[in-house]
Formats: structure tokens, C-alpha cells, sequence
């Protein structure tokens, strides 16, 4: 069954994933939709110091292809803004995206960044610094964002709440000014033949575990938090300390597993912690050459090239590993070394001890979890996920990227934890397959379809609010429903709900199950009644 | 065990499982993956709400409760549907043959086509 292709293709996230895939498709001379919820492309990725094993500057190699994506003829960069509604099959979508009032004019500012200096309002940055930093209320979420143009906070601009201030549009020296305090919401309507979904992950609350102590006791970090802090552009200038900004630590404890490999929380491996551990544990033996730093493993999962290097690396740097799971964190002390420490209690399973290690600071590394809205992204894309809310892939092994939606394509770590090179891999296959479906042009899609026989239709219904694809429409002149083919994916719920029988499945047939079933059991079915030997069917 | 093979345990038609039982069959197992990780969104919830309706339409006919069950079980679970597959096998073996002539059609000897009762479900 042919169906034409759209070659325009809409990616949704614009972290390394999304980049990546779009790069591709626009290095290939299609065009590209990228939809990306925050005010600036990156993803989780800016956000990091370094990256494993290699120790590359995490920034120094995004922000250029954030600038190449930025700046490429073939893609249309759509920031700060969120898809709505999907309509339409393989080919042909219809998406609608809101870009979300930024109050800025992305036609005349220049990006200076006068409006951010100039306006006197700070808030903490709970988003990009992890809490540790602050930032203006119209702000960029780092200098190298892309795009540059600020946006306005209104949450706590206190134009916004209280009708004064215009700092910003005073100081702005565009012509005419590019702060619009009136802008609106934008709804935009794209027409793409391909989707490629790559919305990332969140990280693990850290406050579900309290014995870890996280926000009881100010010196135990997220690793996040520690990931600013050793960034050299970061709210401490890279400067490893303690809560208070200035002290730095003798002694650092590692945890590993928090919130993964846990029978209690997810069960799954986060993938990536292990190694972001070891790096921790490198970055603070670079910095303070003098402060003992503790891992606490469950075990070392270190697979990847160059990956077991780098933990063998590790174990000659000095770093103690203890492998055990972390009982408690806690500063009530019962020596006096404990006293003002923060005491992690574990058991070393290698020497089968109960050990308390009194440690100036704590960083756990949480889990990489679904996004606490996945669920409502699947019933957007019609994909399916699994109990953990990652997005379920075509085939595990042999079509990780493809979705049972045909069209729609799943990227990085929405798919589940990954590293940086993995999701990169991942962006590029997902714009490896809609590249060969766009220049195919016309493609034949699977017949296992249903259809169902307009004379036998009753009209009733039924199958209208049971296709989980939507791909049943009513026509209300002639009574009768009818199958978008392109839409149908043959799992033919429908066929078995329609009391008439008029809906056909392709393939599974009602007569060609019937017959199936008859000739598995020609041999039983000759004694029945008869005592014999018991048989069961499955189906 | 006898296996037919459809895309969906929510193509299951119910008329499907009293086919196998009416054709001599003693049990019938329906095998689909977990809910929430459905790869057609959601075909197993449909067939867990047909399955409910048929157990409570055999347990009128007279059919055990055994004789017909609903497993979830994904396509990397071979050792769920194995386990399955025994425990139902003892169970159907310690109820015996399933007399569909004795014990649905009510002993007169006529066969009766299952597919007229199924349409008032």
C-alpha cells in the first residue's frame, strides 16, 4: 500500500539526541521542525562539566553543534515552545506546537545581554545551576544559549506582578525595542512526513531515599549540583566547597545506586552513574589533590571503550572503593573523630565489615528516570512505554529506534539510561531511518490491515473508541465506519469487537484462525467426548 | 500445547477460545504482554475485558474456571509462559477432558453453534 512522504520532520527536544538527529537530516539537505520546551537547546549535556572517559569539556564540544544547528539553512528552531497535537499517519502529520511569549523580539534583539544586566531582579536557577546559582528574571539559561535571545520570567518579573520596573526595555538599545511585554502565545501548524521523538530524562528525586539526608544535611549533594559546581563556568568558578561556598572538603563519599538497582524505587541500572562517579572521583583528586574520596559501589559497571581504563585509572589515583550499599547518612556522631562530619554508614562486603566513614561531603548519583510526564507523551505520539515510563522501542535488539507507530522514531535516553556517545548513535540511526524513508518519497507500508465491508456495517460504533490508533472514522451520511489504512497498525482489536463481523484483519482472518484451529486439532477433535490425553490451546 | 499465533492478544475473539474448546480442546491459555507495555498501546487491556466476560459467560455453560485462563507474559518471558503453561497443564489434567457434548450442550447430542450466544455478550 503506497503512501507519499513528507520530507519535512519535526524532532522534539533539542538536547544531544535531538541535535545530533537533526544535524544529520539537515546535513542531508532535508528540512528540519526542532521543538525544544526550555528557552535554549543543549539539554542535560550543557549542563555537565566533562564527559567519560575522555574527560572533554562537555561544553566545548556542544555549544559548537548547537551553534551549526542554530544557524543551518534546514532547520527551523523553534525554543521555548511545546507540541499540542498530533494528527495524521506516516507521511503526513499535522503537528501543532505553541511558542510559549518570550517577551522578547527574536526579529530585532541582537542578543546583547544589556536587558539581563540591567534588570535588578536575582532568583535561584533551580533549572539549569541545580539550585546552586542564581539568575536574573530575564535571562539566558547559560551565555553560550542558542538561541541568545533572553527571555522574560513572569513568574517573578515584577513587571509582571506588580506593573513596574521596564528596566529592561528601557535599557534596551535596539531600534525599534525588542522587549514586548504584550507578546503572546504563538500556535504554529506543521506539516511533516516524519517524527523523531527525543525528550530525554529526568533525574531521580534524591528526597525519596531520607536516610541519604539530602536537604537534612546541607553538605550531601546532588550529582547535578556537583556537576555545576565543578564547572569552571559554574556559580563556585569550579571551585569544589561545601555548602557554604568556601570551605573545601578533606573528605568526599560517592554513592552510587541511589534510586537504581533498588527493589524499592527502579530496579533497572541507570547505566551512567557508575562512570559520572569515576569522574567525580577524578575531578575532585585534579582540584584537591589532598582530599580522600570514597566510592561506595553495589558493583562497578564500567562497559564501553575506554570506560574500564578509566575506572583502572581510578584505582590507581588513590580513590577508596567500598563495595556496599550506603545503610545511612547521618551527622549524629559516636567518636569524637565524628563530630561535625557527615557519617556514611556501609557494609564493605569485601572484608564483611559494617564500616562509618565520617566524610565532609556527600554526592549521591541518582538514577536517570523517565520525564514525570512520559506517560502523556506516548498518548501524543500513540508510542507505547514500559512500567518505568521509558518509551518502548519497535524491536529491542534489532529496531531500537523505530516505534510501532510508524513514522515516529525514539532517540537517547527516553528510551532508556544512556550515555552521551550511546544517545548521539541513537539521534543519528533515528535520522538515518526517516532520511531513508524521505528519499524513498513513496512508501509501501505492511498489509496487515483491518477494513471493514460497508454492507455489512451496522453502524454501531463500537470499533470507533476502540482503535487505539484513532484510525477508524465515522461517516455519519452512510452510517457506516470506515479504516484510514495509513493510520491502521493490524493489531485488530477491532475485528474482534465488531458483533457483525464485518471488519476483516488482513491475514488473521476470522475464517483463517477458525481453520487454524480446526487443523491443530484434527486428532482430538476425532475422540472428543473420549478419555484421552488433556490438550490445551494457546493464543 | 498448540500454539496459534495472532498479532495482539487483543485480536483474541472469544469466539476463537470456544471454537478450540467446541473443536476438542480441554483448555485454553491466551498469552499476552504485561499492561503498560502493550506495542499496540493497549490490546491486552481489551482482552483482559473480554476474558472477564467469557469466564463469567463459560462458568453459565458449565466450563471450570481453569479450562480457560489469561496470562501475561511478553515475548522475552519464555520461562513465564513455560511456568504457565505447566501449572495449567496439571490443572486441566486434574479436571480431565473437557466433555463439551455433556457438559454445554446440555446431552440431547446436537451440536449448537457457540457463535449466536456470543453475540449478546
Amino acid at each position: 500500500m503506497p503512501v507519499e512522504i513528507n520530507p519535512n520532520t519535526l524532532i522534539v527536544g533539542g538536547g544531544i539526541a535531538g541535535i545530533s538527529a537533526a544535524l544529520e537530516l539537515a546535513n542531508a539537505g532535508n528540512h528540519v521542525y526542532l521543538v525544544e520546551r526550555e528557552p535554549s537547546i543543549g539539554g542535560h549535556m550543557a549542563q555537565l562539566d566533562k564527559t567519560f572517559p575522555t574527560l572533554d569539556c562537555s561544553a566545548c564540544i556542544l555549544t559548537p553543534k548547537m551553534v551549526e544547528v542554530g544557524q543551518h539553512p534546514n532547520i527551523t528552531l523553534l525554543t521555548y515552545s511545546e507540541v499540542e497535537k498530533v494528527d495524521g499517519y506516516l507521511g503526513n502529520f499535522v503537528v501543532n506546537v505553541r511558542k510559549k511569549a518570550r517577551y522578547v523580539d527574536e526579529e530585532h534583539c541582537t542578543g546583547c545581554g544589556i536587558c539581563i544586566e540591567k534588570c535588578p531582579f536575582k532568583v535561584v536557577d533551580d533549572v539549569f545551576e541545580a539550585g546552586l546559582g542564581k539568575r536574573k528574571v530575564i535571562y539566558r539559561p547559560f551565555p553560550q544559549a542558542v538561541p541568545k535571545y533572553p527571555v522574560i520570567d513572569t513568574e517573578n518579573c515584577v513587571y509582571f506582578l506588580r506593573g513596574k520596573c521596564k528596566a529592561c526595555q528601557i535599557f534596551c538599545p535596539t531600534e525599534p525595542n525588542s522587549i514586548d511585554f504584550e507578546q503572546e502565545d504563538e500556535l504554529l501548524q506543521l506539516e511533516v512526513g516524519n517524527i523523531v521523538v527525543a525528550t530525554g530524562y529526568d533525574l531521580f528525586d534524591v528526597g525519596k531515599i531520607p536516610q541519604y539526608g539530602y536537604g537534612r544535611l546541607a553538605n550531601v549533594f546532588t550529582s547535578l549540583e556537583f556537576e555545576r559546581m565543578v564547572n569552571a563556568s559554574g556559580p563556585t568558578d569550579g571551585k569544589v566547597v561545601l555548602r557554604d561556598m568556601e570551605t573545601a572538603p578533606e573528605s568526599v563519599a560517592i554513592i552510587h545506586c541511589v534510586g537504581s538497582r533498588d527493589e524499592n524505587y527502579n530496579e533497572y541500572c541507570s547505566k551512567v552513574c557508575c562512570m559520572y562517579s569515576l569522574k567525580f572521583a577524578h575531578l575532585i583528586h585534579e582540584r584537591l589533590p589532598d582530599t580522600e574520596v570514597y566510592n561506595c559501589y553495589i558493583d562497578m559497571r564500567t562497559p564501553g571503550k575506554g570506560y574500564e581504563e578509566f575506572y583502572r585509572r581510578l584505582l590507581n589515583e588513590g580513590t577508596h572503593f567500598i563495595r556496599g550499599k550506603v545503610a545511612d547518612v547521618t551527622d549524629v556522631a559516636r567518636i569524637p573523630q565524628e563530630e561535625g562530619k557527615i557519617v556514611v554508614q556501609v557494609e564493605d562486603t569485601l572484608i564483611g565489615k559494617q564500616r562509618r566513614i565520617p566524610v565532609d561531603m556527600v554526592i549521591l548519583s541518582p538514577a536517570m528516570e523517565a520525564r514525570h510526564d512520559s506517560r502523556e507523551i506516548t498518548q501524543l505520539f500513540k508510542m507505547g512505554c514500559d512500567f518505568d515510563g521509558f518509551f518502548v522501542e519497535r524491536h529491542p535488539k534489532l529496531d531500537p529506534v523505530a516505534t510501532m507507530t510508524e513514522g515516529v522514531f525514539i532517540a537517547g535516553a527516553c528510551q532508556g539510561p544512556k550515555d552521551v556517545p550511546d544517545t548521539v548513535s541513537q539521534g543519528a540511526a533515528a535520522a538515518a531511518r526517516v532520511a531513508g524513508l524521505i528519499s524513498l518519497g513513496t512508501v509501501m507500508v505492511e498489509p496487515v490491515r483491518a477494513s471493514i465491508n460497508k454492507e455489512a456495517c451496522s453502524g454501531c460504533r463500537i470499533c470507533n473508541n476502540l482503535c487505539p490508533y484513532n484510525a477508524i472514522i465515522f461517516h455519519e451520511d452512510l452510517e457506516v465506519s470506515e479504516v484510514i489504512t495509513a493510520l491502521c497498525q493490524g493489531c485488530g482489536t477491532c475485528v474482534a469487537a465488531c458483533p457483525s463481523a464485518a471488519i476483516n484483519g488482513a491475514h488473521f482472518t476470522n475464517d483463517q484462525v477458525f481453520s487454524q484451529i480446526e487443523g491443530l486439532l484434527w486428532d482430538v477433535r476425532a475422540t472428543n467426548g473420549q478419555e484421552r490425553k488433556p490438550e490445551i490451546v494457546a493464543a | 500445547m498448540r500454539a496459534i499465533r495472532v498479532m495482539c492478544s487483543g485480536r483474541v475473539d472469544p469466539q476463537f477460545v470456544l471454537k478450540a474448546l467446541k473443536e476438542g480442546a480441554d483448555g485454553v491459555l491466551i498469552a499476552g504482554c504485561h499492561p503498560g507495555e502493550c506495542h499496540y498501546v493497549e490490546g491486552n487491556i481489551k482482552a483482559l475485558r473480554r476474558f472477564i466476560l467469557l469466564k463469567r459467560m463459560l462458568a453459565q455453560l458449565g466450563v471450570e474456571e481453569e479450562r480457560v485462563q489469561l496470562v501475561w507474559a511478553s515475548a522475552s518471558e519464555g520461562k513465564i509462559l513455560a511456568e504457565a503453561v505447566d501449572k495449567m497443564t496439571e490443572q486441566v489434567r486434574a479436571l480431565g477432558p473437557l466433555r463439551w457434548q455433556e457438559t454445554v450442550l446440555s446431552g440431547n447430542g446436537q451440536w449448537v453453534e457457540a457463535t449466536p450466544v456470543l453475540e449478546e455478550v
